[in-house]
């Protein structure tokens, strides 16, 4: 059972501002139903630019319905400039708090203000549209938005990146790439990283294990979440022997996920040396 | 609780030792294992008490894979309890190699896959007899049978099944039984480890001789004693589950499904639990409807991601096949003996008004 503020729960039970404005100025909608949250946020301006409207529907757990209905409390009377500096920050404190796991609810109600806030700017034309690199490929989470969640939370882990954006979340495949972005930001102040090291001069034995380290850690979740498996079967020199199972045995992209991903991911974090090949038959 | 009081307040001696003080304790926990060896059908030498139905789970499956070291393969199922799965998938990091075999849209095993899988290296197979979210009732002793042929251990984990379907494990070839106390109305901080007679099984605690030096440490005697009780209890009233409760689960069901549009129920309808019904309301999540049932004094429990604050809802609904929109929303709702009727028709009639009332919060839904 989480612990919810009285303020989380008021604003779950009793609700504020549902529904959808009439012939809005603004619209922001975000998250899906595959994702276990969306937020649709309409609001209208009154003769003097601020806000005199604002409505949301919201598909989501009890932190997600209360982080929308204080957000459209929060604006209501802002002009658009004002809103536009509204942060997850402020819907989070206004609620007394959410639990650490939860953050990521006032983060959508932060993103759906923005991509209304677009929506109006552009007048009416331009949907939100996802900006820079995808991260995260289970919830389409993108480089922009981790670098964001960072900054203004301050944030020095995956884990915590996890919480406010849920990149991270699913697979687990692109936790090390969350790590660089924390690291590029965070410079100092990261604590060590969890990611295996990049080896200078190994001994066999060595080599060998954090080849398995690197499979178990780096490669195996990407290809569960696919329904797929990897085995490492053997490794002489530098080359290294693996078999795929599951999913990824039938799958005509496996070459390509043996270069890109499994060879990539091994030069990347053991020896930029390694050769990855198929075993030919199952073992 | 009468049973288990007097050893917090006088019957505090402890088991092992010589003084009469402790040897009251010891038979109270000889009788205790009695009570569990009658609900199960095995001998009294068959049950080890451990500290919860996880630790069951990581002993049976450790305990073999280091018995029986020439054997490198390991054959469990995609909706196994994490207590099984964790355990499995740690030592497909070590060498491994972890089958996990599927399931269908209504949550049965896939048992081709299993039979083809099955083969002289496989060292165990861990399968549990009934599924926690949905109620699905495996076929566990066709495949004790298959898993027997071939030599391998078998392993089910029986959290779930313990209590609500009658059991004689000296008729069965299961090897290894997991039971966690509290799902038998016993305490929290309890559970056996049956082992079968002649099953070789290595310790995975060590440093005691107790429980015959296969589970060292000091009894939890409280829990053992309650837990014997609520064997004894289940036993007595075994006939009850496939009656009284599975009508108040079909009412509770039936009632739901007629008065709520759009929900539909998770899991094989014919074999399953008596206590147990699964379902899915679409367009709404699970958490909210929890905390709305709180509200009303109803416990009940999701599959949704935002219960458990991960990201993903259930792995046993997502192995199903069930899309993410209804796993979202999913509710598992557990009867047992002591609910009444009156409270199935107070859920029944709560369920509408929430649901619809969260409905018109979802954008998914048009004005």
């Amino acid at each position: 059972m989480w612990e919810y503020t009285d303020k989380v729960r008021d604003h779950f039970f009793n609700p504020r501002n549902v529904g959808e404005v009439e012939n809005p100025d603004g619209t922001g909608e975000v998250g899906s139903l595959a994702c276990g949250d969306a937020l649709k946020l309409t609001f209208k301006l009154d003769e003097n630019g601020r806000i005199k409207e604002a409505r949301f529907k919201t598909f989501g757990c009890a932190s997600a319905i209360a982080s929308s209905s204080v957000l459209t409390e929060i604006i209501k009377g802002m002009t658009i400039e004002e809103a536009a500096k509204v942060t997850n920050k402020d819907i989070a404190d206004y609620l007394g708090g959410l639990p650490e796991q939860k953050m990521h609810c006032s983060v959508m109600g932060r993103e759906a203000l923005e991509a209304a806030i677009e929506n109006y700017r552009t007048g009416g034309k331009v949907k939100h549209e996802l900006e820079g690199k995808v991260v995260c490929i289970c919830f389409g989470v993108t480089e922009n938005e981790i670098e964001r969640v960072i900054k203004e939370n301050n944030l020095t882990s995956v884990e915590e990146v996890t919480n406010y954006c849920k990149a991270g979340g699913g697979c687990g495949g692109c936790k090390g790439e969350i790590e660089k972005i924390i690291q590029r930001i965070q410079g100092a102040k990261i604590k060590t990283s969890a990611v295996p090291r990049k080896a200078g001069k190994l001994t066999n034995i060595q080599k060998i294990q954090l080849i398995q380290q690197t499979i178990n850690e780096q490669i195996r979740p990407a290809l569960r979440a696919d329904g797929g498996d990897i085995e490492l079967i053997d490794v002489d020199g530098n080359k290294v022997i693996v078999a795929l199972r599951g999913m990824c045995a039938q799958c005509k992209m496996a070459g390509v996920t043996m270069k890109d991903v499994v060879e990539a991911r091994l030069r990347e974090f053991v020896s930029s040396e390694l050769i990855v090949e198929e075993a030919k038959e199952s073992a | 609780m009468e049973e288990i009081k007097p050893f917090f307040c006088e019957l505090y001696g402890n088991p092992s030792s010589m003084h009469t003080f402790g040897g009251q304790v010891g038979i109270r926990i000889r009788r205790a294992r009695e009570q569990v060896a009658a609900l199960l059908g095995c001998e009294a030498g068959e049950v080890i008490f451990t500290g919860c139905g996880t630790e069951s789970d990581n002993n049976a499956i450790n305990g073999t894979l280091v018995s029986l070291p020439n054997r490198r393969k390991i054959i469990t199922s995609r909706v196994e309890h994490p207590a099984v799965l964790a355990v499995c998938r740690e030592w497909a990091n070590h060498g491994y190699t972890v089958v996990e075999t599927g399931v269908d849209k209504h949550g049965r095993l896939d048992m081709n896959q299993l039979e083809d899988e099955l083969n002289e290296d496989t060292a165990i197979v861990s399968i549990m007899y009934a599924n926690n979210e949905t109620g699905t009732i495996f076929p566990i002793e066709k495949i004790a049978q298959m898993v027997k042929d071939k030599g391998a251990v078998f392993h089910t984990d029986a959290v779930q099944a313990v209590g609500k379907i009658p059991m004689n494990l000296s008729r069965s070839n299961i090897d290894l039984l997991s039971i966690s106390g509290h799902k038998l109305h016993a305490p929290k901080g309890i559970g056996v480890l049956y082992v079968r007679k002649g099953t070789r099984l290595a310790p995975f605690m060590l440093g005691g001789h107790q429980e015959g030096g296969r589970r060292a440490g000091t009894e939890n005697v409280p829990g053992i004693v309650g837990l014997g009780k609520a064997c004894e209890l289940a036993a007595q009233n075994i006939n009850d589950e496939d009656t009284r409760v599975m009508q108040l689960r079909d009412r509770l069901e039936n009632g739901i499904l007629k008065s709520c549009p759009d929900c539909l129920v998770n899991g094989d309808k014919e074999h399953r639990l008596p206590n147990t019904s699964n379902i899915s309301f679409e367009f709404i999540e699970g958490e909210s409807i929890l905390l709305m049932l709180d509200k009303y004094g109803i416990c009940a429990s999701s599959g949704s991601a935002c219960t458990s604050g991960s990201l993903e809802p259930s792995h046993v609904l997502r192995a199903m096949g069930v899309p993410f929109t209804a796993a979202h929303g999913s509710i598992r709702y557990s009867l047992s003996r002591y609910n009444t009727q009156e409270e199935v028709d107070y859920t029944i009639d709560k369920m509408p008004g929430i649901v619809s009332r969260l409905r018109e919060l979802s954008p998914f839904i048009a004005k």
